[in-house]
């Protein structure tokens, strides 16, 4: 499928075992899965299918405890230490500390970039996101959607080219998550970024991926991979149009399927 | 009845008045001069007890009037504090000699001065600055009635003065001791209390540092340390006399064992309260131990240093001062107040007190706006 | 309980070593003495002599840990507990007045709490002296209330008992305003549907929410309260107590005997703040609470 582009996240059996009180879970179990170059795939699933765990797997924040995965080619590790992903959580993380711009630096400062380098991609990274003119704000004085749109500039600022956003939308509400949709779409066609979007929404994840892997849990696994054959182009409305509901019924299809027992 | 709204506190101000003027003498001079109406005996209040008791129930009348609440303060206010001011000012020269009728328009004074700060608490202002004002005016009231009450009360019936010295002569004794107090301070405060606070929040602080590099020490020194905060360190005082004698070095010493461990925890507790997700994020970027203990686990501490920074510096202050019982040069504040006790000169005591209640107050003070300053983003600073 | 054993090595193991360092430093510090003797009495010791001898001596600079710990066990259990010297006799004094002045400061600074929850102009005009009044070194007043009301003939426990209280009311009141105040605006709201009273609020929402507040504001308020009641022994003429006890080994140079003093205040402290802690679990457990 996509087998022109080079692999950006490769996974195989993959499987994640985790030691609790009640004896051991299995968040993941043989996880096969090829992610390409340019690609926007979201990963869906109710909760406790291991959808998180498996982008913070691929971000090297929790280790695989089976198979195999390589980011860009290297382990995860290795990637990780490369600054090979931006990650943008489900809540902006912002420091109170620091104004939206100085937040914005922090991933520059800690690679060492010079002060005019960092100036100048937030200013760009800022304007991507259509916060110019609240650089000198603290997150604490900004709306809980433009405090998420400042931690995706921060995700972005230093030109990693994969983005891994865990249900970055989730907590916001969908007034202004369809806005940041249709905004992420803009920025995706433009920067031509990779990126791994989590959520629980069926809609978000039709509306946004070219590719969307269905997730079902206990053991946590992949049990649909669905292609999506909209037009790279898409405006909100295309939410009502047939092919787009055709496309969420075989994400129901797929989630009611992985999802046998009541419960 | 409308133009009325009744107070307890008016009401019970005015019943006071009328009692007190039925009891008739305020002080014994004017009883004994009532008795003896011949005799040209002096007493207080010759010409000023009708207009103290008119102005009380005046004011009391007025406050019950429906008029705007900042009317009605204002009236409260200048009633209040008049009546306080000319029974103090008349006592004199007739100390210890009140009878009931003082005390009972003093009470009803008291109470029109609570009846003023209850209305100034009902006050919703809409401007800020109203608003900081009345924050500090209220409690300034309150602080107002204590020493008013216990100058009116220590002159009228004339307490010993060794028992309590009213504030009028505690504080002419700080205006006519201040190079003694100056150089108490200087001992106490500039050289031991300062000196220690340094060092002993210092090395809880790079303590904490080490053992959040060395779990194994954090694991052990926590539980230490909490349970060290509960014991009285105090009692090492006599021991670190002996060590490092008589001068401010040994108070230093009890100062930085005091202080070690309110900031040892505190650090401890704070390096531990970044976000999980924050820890991720610094994660995420490869960032290696000491950059993201300054640009995040710091600053997220920050709370928690400043926290211990004003335990300690309360802590610091008693530590020198009552490190100094145990023995000083022929300076210090501790070994002011200890001696001057011995010789039954409270005034001075008291003087000494309050010169440490200033410093203390200013210390904290100093710390809390540093604070204001440096963790600007907290939620408890840019309020709610 | 594992958090327990994760951290029993840890702490004994750091215990442990304090426990070495106290020896080196023993030796470090009374050698000089000691060298000071030896020179006198024109004797050459060998090292293992010198440093046995720096660690018996009667007044040390520093006691070695078995010289402390045989002083405490002496005074402690070999002592008839009448007898002045004993420890047990002066912790009891030092308790006594602990307690009565804790169960002052405890009452008086619930009932302030109250007071300033439910009057506003006590709220606004009272609290923000409780809180300076922390900043102030109250201990300093210690003596003078001491001497003051000796003067006038009051004595014993209740002049001590009163620095006891004045200190632990602090901790107490800030505590259980911040209790008070803690149910959350929908349960208020709740009581408010009820048309409960405000009395039935306070007992059935405000009492119950405080209480944990009121016992961790209790273990803070009885370690002051002890600090206080030492100090409150210093200026007494070292009659009886901790306090006096530290007051005269200082006077005396008896190093050891202040050691064994301080270990007998800190045993009461730890053993009067888990007191404290262990009622406060009770409480908490017969009030349903979730066992931590």
């Amino acid at each position: 499928m996509t087998g022109i582009s080079p692999a950006v996240v490769a996974a195989s059996k993959l499987g994640l075992t985790f030691q609790t009180n009640d004896g051991p879970v299995q968040a993941l179990s043989n996880v096969d899965l090829t992610i390409g170059k340019g690609e926007f795939v979201s990963f869906i699933g109710p909760s406790g299918c291991g959808k998180t765990t498996l982008l913070r797997v691929i971000a090297d924040l929790e280790k695989p405890t089976s198979g195999t995965i390589s980011v860009n080619g290297m382990t995860a590790e290795q990637a990780r230490e490369k600054r090979a992903y931006g990650y943008v959580f489900q809540a902006a993380a912002l420091f109170p500390w620091r104004t939206i711009e100085r937040n914005v630096a922090l991933p520059l400062e800690i690679m060492g970039l010079s002060r005019a380098e960092q100036a100048e991609r937030i200013k760009r990274t800022l304007d991507l996101v259509n916060l110019s003119g609240f650089e000198k704000k603290y997150p604490w004085q900004l709306s809980g959607g433009m405090q998420q749109r400042a931690s995706i500039a921060r995700a972005l600022a230093f030109d990693a080219d994969l983005l891994l956003m865990d249900e970055p939308f989730g907590a916001l509400d969908e007034i202004v998550r369809d806005h940041l949709n249709e905004q992420l779409l803009q920025l995706w066609a433009r920067t031509n970024k990779t990126i791994c979007f989590v959520t629980h929404s069926i809609p978000e994840a039709v509306y946004l991926s070219t590719r969307i892997v269905v997730m079902s849990p206990r053991p946590g696994r992949v049990s649909d991979i669905i292609e999506s054959t909209l037009p790279k182009e898409r405006p909100l409305d295309i939410r009502e149009t047939p092919e787009f509901l055709a496309i969420a019924a075989r994400v129901r299809d797929g989630l009611r399927a992985g999802h046998s027992y009541d419960d | 009845m409308n133009w009325l709204k009744p107070s307890w506190q008016a009401l019970l101000a005015i019943v006071l008045c009328v009692i007190a003027i039925a009891l008739g003498a305020m002080s014994k001079p004017e009883a004994a001069a009532l008795a003896d109406p011949t005799a040209s005996i002096s007493y207080p209040y010759l010409g000023t007890k009708g207009l103290m008791l008119g102005l009380a129930i005046v004011a009391a009348l007025i406050s019950m009037i429906r008029i705007p609440s900042l009317v009605e303060a204002i009236v409260l206010f200048v009633g209040a504090h008049l009546v306080a001011w000319l029974l103090i000012s008349g006592i004199a020269g007739f100390e210890g000699t009140a009878l009931a009728p003082y005390f009972l328009l003093l009470t009803a004074a008291w109470l029109l001065g609570w009846r003023c700060v209850a209305v100034l608490s009902g006050l919703r202002p809409m401007a800020s600055t109203a608003r900081n004002a009345l924050r500090l005016i209220i409690p300034a009231i309150f602080g107002a009635w204590i020493l008013i009450i216990w100058e009116a009360v220590t002159r009228g019936a004339g307490i010993p003065f060794i028992l309590l010295p009213p504030p009028s002569a505690i504080g002419a004794r700080i205006a006519g001791s201040l190079p003694v107090l100056g150089a108490d301070v200087r001992q106490t405060i500039f050289k031991a209390v300062i000196f220690g606070y340094v060092v002993g929040s210092g090395a809880g602080f790079i303590t904490a540092i080490l053992a959040d590099r060395v779990p194994f020490l954090r694991r052990g020194l926590l539980p230490i340390g909490n349970m060290v905060s509960a014991l009285p360190i105090i009692g090492v005082a006599p021991i670190m006399v002996m060590w490092f004698g008589f001068d401010w070095q040994s108070k230093a010493a009890v100062v930085i064992i005091m202080t070690f461990f309110p900031m040892l925890v505190n650090t401890v507790a704070g390096l531990a309260a970044s976000g999980h997700m924050e820890r991720d994020l610094m994660r995420t970027y490869a960032s290696g131990y000491w950059p993201t203990l300054i640009k995040l686990r710091l600053p997220a501490a920050a709370p928690f240093i400043f926290n211990a920074l004003k335990i300690n510096s309360t802590l610091a202050l008693i530590g020198a001062i009552v490190a100094e019982f145990f023995g000083t040069p022929v300076v210090g504040m501790g070994f002011r107040i200890s001696t001057e006790v011995g010789r039954m000169n409270i005034d001075m005591v008291w003087a000494e007190i309050a010169v440490a209640a200033l410093a203390g107050s200013v210390f904290y003070g100093v710390v809390a706006l540093v604070e204001r300053a440096v963790t600007f983003w907290h939620p408890s600073v840019r309020g709610g | 309980m594992d958090s327990f054993r994760d951290k029993l090595v840890p702490v004994t193991s750091i215990l442990a070593g304090v426990v070495v360092l106290w020896y080196v430093f023993a030796v470090i510090l009374n050698a000089p003495f000691q060298r000071d003797l030896d020179s006198r009495a024109n004797e050459t010791p060998g090292a293992v002599e010198f440093i046995g001898k720096t660690l018996a001596q009667p007044k040390p600079t520093l006691p070695a840990p078995h010289q402390v710990a045989v002083n405490f066990f002496e005074n402690t259990f070999l002592r008839p507990i009448t007898s002045s010297r004993s420890l047990v006799y002066n912790a009891w004094v030092t308790l006594s007045s602990t307690l009565l002045g804790f169960a002052f400061g405890t009452a008086l600074g619930i009932i302030i709490a109250v007071g300033i929850v439910h009057v506003a102009t006590l709220d606004r005009s009272l609290m923000p002296w409780i809180i300076a009044s922390q900043t102030i070194p109250i201990l300093a007043v210690a003596p003078m209330i001491i001497v003051v009301l000796a003067a006038i003939g009051v004595t014993g426990l209740i002049p001590k008992a009163m620095i006891s209280t004045y200190l632990s009311f602090f901790p107490v009141t800030v505590g259980m305003v911040k209790g008070l105040r803690s149910p959350e605006i929908m349960h208020l709201d709740l009581m408010h549907t009820y048309n409960a009273s405000p009395s039935q609020t306070f007992w059935k929402l405000r009492v119950p929410a405080s209480v944990p507040f009121l016992f961790t504001s209790m273990k803070v308020a009885v370690a002051a309260s002890l600090v206080g009641a030492i100090v409150g022994e210093l200026p007494t003429g070292a009659v009886a107590g901790i306090g006096a006890k530290l007051l005269a080994g200082a006077y005396y140079s008896q190093s050891i005997d202040i050691w064994s003093a301080l270990v007998a205040g800190s045993i009461v402290a730890a053993l009067l703040v888990m007191v404290v802690g262990v009622a406060g679990r009770i409480v908490d457990r017969a009030m349903g609470g979730r066992p931590a």
